[in-house]
């Protein structure tokens, strides 16, 4: 018998049905990953094996834990088998985690409620299992409140709080879509470890974590499951025709096809910009230049100051020091304060599609908005038929004009932000996390839209990312940032055939591979990225640099050309 | 939608009550000054001359009703309507200009909030006389503290938002930013608000009324009924409960629309 067995599980919420007749079983000690694109159903699955759905779901079917019914079970029950038999880790830590309770706190109330060990004992337990999680300095951390803890550590004692009981099956939700590449790498290495016999059901929209973590895997569509398998057969001859969508929708670190080298002139050059926010020293000394028609993607976890660089650029938060220079023209001052060519030429598509559009405009007076202000003599039905045109060239319909952003999906809405961006025809388009927050499918979409724009127009685009894979196959360039620093600049396929600085090294390791048969390696860097109001001595990057000695302690190092590269370290890999 | 429903049922009886203190006083053959002492206190009779009966000095207090209706409605909306000119402007230039403009006049609102206000009314009332005009300006004057805070914050937070960056990189004016970007996200909000600062200020000036500082006789308000009736409570309920039952259900039916109101606008702005 297996350990979780739902079958037939349906929900819907009035006429929605969200889930449509969705089976899976897990058997003791198994790792299945649930993958799909949003509102897939994924997460309304979980909820309901959990029996946490709202309360105006409507559920049928079976959902068997270990031989008890799950469905239509009342409060006390669930309440003895929920953190007790089956343990939850979800997106952000910060919701799960109540704030105003000491991490231990929150540990011995498990503990104790399930009358797993007396008072006395339940502190030792629960300092142990911080311990077990990777927790530095567990004593400390037991009386620490959640906001205290760093991102990762967060995700830690989540993880901790999730396995204390030592549940039969541990179901996470996205557990580490929030955190940056090299910690997600830890957690999962973490939940790999410790799970013991601990059966896993993954929630997951990266095929990456999947390949790289479950045994088995479920695929869903539209609230139905349409493949399911041992994963290395699924990767290897998928059965279902989305199952195929989805992989080849899912770019892959560790090759891809490099984007012919541009040699043109340079458009952009920035030289030394710094941005500093009060004492917060956001961005060092930053030098780069981007081509004609080139694509330079901006690479680097979270407070690296890759958006705080473009937002500089354009004006949007001032530089400390730096000179930024556009076509021989010195960009300077706030966005308000610039002319209207300049303005007109270098344009910008956010990473949220939904806020960056205005929920009071039509998309045809978002797309226009730009003509009124740059063409002012075009007459409304010129203006309409360009918008139009514009639309049309982003691959939507004409009838999209019509809509409020809240009609559009985010696929969509992104698009109408592209529309908007090129519609002044700039010469370059600055995206920043432009594809983050697209599903798989639509964020492929997405980027061979801007491949065949910048085919037919020559234009510039500045890519900034947390994702190498989706880095590796768009740009022609790639600036890795770390701490507000450059750390390295290199072409393409320099940059991942051989990276030069051990940073690089790590990012490009810690991406998970879709695609089983490339075994994951260990997480390749210990600790997270350390606050920016006291930066390290030296390298910033020393402390957790494997080939950090004496000399990067004291010594910052600079950019160096390493013939093909350029690279901040002291002992680069040739 | 559950939200449009409660919008629908409200606004409907909103509008059928003022419209019955619209036409009402038309219809009913009596006046609402007139006094007839051989009929004091009579009861309330559908057939007969007073519909809502009559009060200690014989007046028909259906026609007092809805006389009653009308200020107070007038009374309501005249002070919302200042609040809003007055609370928009100000938040809006507060939050949009920001910095140190904002930061002194934030403080003076802080000023202003500290004053207790029902104290402040009252002298002005005794100060001035009773005045008519003057309680629509007393009532704006307070609320139009609230509705400044609310405009301001929202105004600081649309500043900051993509849209508004996206409309400054494309070289969009700071006027058409304010009008087309700015002031439409303020709508929903404003909106939803007055509704809500209505019944607030049914209730101070049935308040103030009730003190016998509101309109003058023999101008009433439901507020100056309410408080005729208690005087007569033991004789003659009717005198009070009639108009303090419609008191309650239009502050009632302005709460539930602003609420509805919030719940419409609500979907709209999120996907």
């Amino acid at each position: 018998m297996s350990l979780l067995d739902v079958t037939g599980l349906k929900i819907r919420y009035g006429e929605d049905t969200v889930v449509d007749g969705v089976d899976l079983y897990i058997e003791r000690g198994e790792s299945v990953g649930l993958v799909g694109e949003s509102g897939s159903g994924k997460s309304q699955s979980a909820l309901a094996i959990l029996g946490l759905l709202p309360k105006h779901a409507r559920v049928e079917g079976s959902i068997e834990f270990d031989g008890q019914q799950l469905l239509g079970a009342g409060e006390e029950k669930l309440n003895t088998i929920r953190a007790r038999r089956i343990g939850m880790v979800f997106q952000d830590p910060m919701q799960a985690l109540n704030p105003y309770l000491r991490v231990g706190t929150q540990l011995k109330q498990i503990i104790l409620s399930h009358g797993l060990a007396e008072k006395a004992e339940a502190t030792t337990r629960a300092i142990e299992m911080l311990a077990k999680v990777g927790l530095p300095d567990p004593e400390r951390q037991f009386r620490a409140y959640p906001h205290q803890l760093s991102g990762g550590m967060r995700q830690r004692a989540m993880i901790a709080s999730a396995l204390i009981a030592e549940p039969d099956l541990l179901i996470a939700d996205e557990p580490t879509t929030a955190l940056d590449v090299t910690v997600q790498a830890q957690i999962l290495d973490l939940l790999e470890d410790i799970r013991d016999n601990t059966a896993l059901l993954l929630i997951t929209h990266d095929l990456g974590i999947v390949a790289g973590y479950c045994e088995h895997m479920i695929v869903l569509e539209r609230g139905r499951v349409v493949d399911a398998g041992p994963t290395t057969s699924l990767f290897a001859a998928p059965g279902h025709a989305h199952t195929r969508t989805l992989i080849a929708a899912a770019p892959r670190v560790d090759r891809g096809d490099v984007p012919a080298p541009v040699s043109a002139s340079t458009i952009l050059s920035v030289g030394d910009v710094a941005i500093d926010y009060d004492e917060l020293h956001a961005v060092s000394d930053v030098n780069f230049s981007v081509r004609k028609g080139e694509t330079v993607a901006v690479v680097g976890e979270s407070g690296s100051g890759k958006s705080s660089l473009v937002r500089a650029v354009l004006g949007l938060v001032p530089m400390a020091r730096g000179r930024v220079v556009y076509s021989g023209d010195t960009l300077e001052g706030p966005v308000q304060s610039r002319s209207l060519e300049m303005r007109r030429d270098l344009q910008l598509v956010f990473q949220d599609p939904v806020g960056a559009l205005n929920p009071q405009m039509r998309v045809q007076t978002i797309v226009e908005e730009p003509l009124l202000v740059h063409e002012p003599a075009l007459s409304a039905s010129e203006r309409r038929g360009r918008a139009a045109a514009m639309l049309d060239k982003v691959g939507l319909e004409e009838k999209f004009l019509r809509r409020y952003p809240h009609e559009l999906s985010g696929g969509q809405a992104q698009r109408v932000a592209i529309a908007r961006a090129l519609i002044l025809d700039p010469k370059i388009l600055i995206c920043d996390e432009a594809v983050a927050a697209l599903d798989g499918t639509v964020r492929a979409q997405v980027l061979n839209l801007l491949r065949d724009v910048q085919a037919e127009t020559g234009l510039s685009i500045i890519f900034i990312s947390h994702d190498l894979a989706v880095v590796r196959s768009i740009s022609h360039r790639v600036l890795v940032m770390y701490m507000g620093r450059l750390v390295e600049v290199a072409d393409n396929e320099n940059l991942f055939a051989a990276p030069a600085h051990p940073y690089t090294q790590a990012l490009i390791r810690s991406v998970p591979v879709p695609d089983p048969v490339v075994a994951p390696g260990r997480a390749p860097l210990l600790g997270e990225v350390p606050s920016l109001f006291s930066p390290p001595a030296g390298c910033v990057f020393h402390p957790r640099c494997p080939k950090a000695d004496a000399t990067c302690a004291d010594t910052a190092p600079t950019l160096r050309d390493l013939g093909g590269s350029r690279v901040a370290c002291h002992h680069p890999n040739n | 939608m559950s939200g449009n429903r409660t919008v629908k049922v409200t606004g409907t009886f909103l509008l059928a009550i003022t419209v019955a203190a619209l036409v009402g006083p038309w219809i009913s053959p009596n006046d609402y000054v007139t006094t007839n002492l051989d009929q004091i206190l009579v009861s309330p009779s559908v057939s007969g001359m007073h519909w809502f009966g009559t009060d200690g000095l014989g007046r028909d207090l259906f026609v007092r009703t809805m006389h009653g209706i009308r200020v107070t409605m007038l009374v309501a909306v005249v002070a919302s309507l200042v609040s809003l000119v007055i609370g928009v402007a100000y938040g809006a230039i507060a939050g949009f200009v920001g910095g140190r403009v904002d930061a002194v006049m934030m403080r003076l609102v802080d000023t202003l909030y500290a004053l207790p206000f029902i104290f402040f009314v009252i002298l002005l009332m005794v100060v001035f006389e009773r005045n008519f005009f003057l309680i629509f300006v007393a009532i704006g004057a307070i609320n139009w503290l609230d509705m400044a805070r609310i405009v301001r914050g929202q105004t600081l937070s649309l500043r900051e938002r993509e849209f508004v960056e996206a409309a400054r990189l494309t070289g969009v004016s700071t006027a058409r930013i304010v009008f087309r970007h700015i002031a439409p996200n303020l709508m929903g909000i404003v909106i939803v608000y007055v509704t809500l600062t209505i019944p607030q200020a049914i209730l101070v000036e049935s308040f103030l009324s009730f003190l016998g500082l509101g309109v003058q006789e023999p101008q009433t308000s439901l507020g100056a009924l309410v408080d005729a009736g208690v005087n007569q409570m033991e004789r003659a309920s009717f005198a009070l409960l009639i108009p303090a039952t419609l008191l309650a259900l239009i502050l009632m039916c302005f709460n539930f629309l602003g609420d509805g109101l919030r719940d419409y606008f609500d979907a709209r702005q999120s996907p």
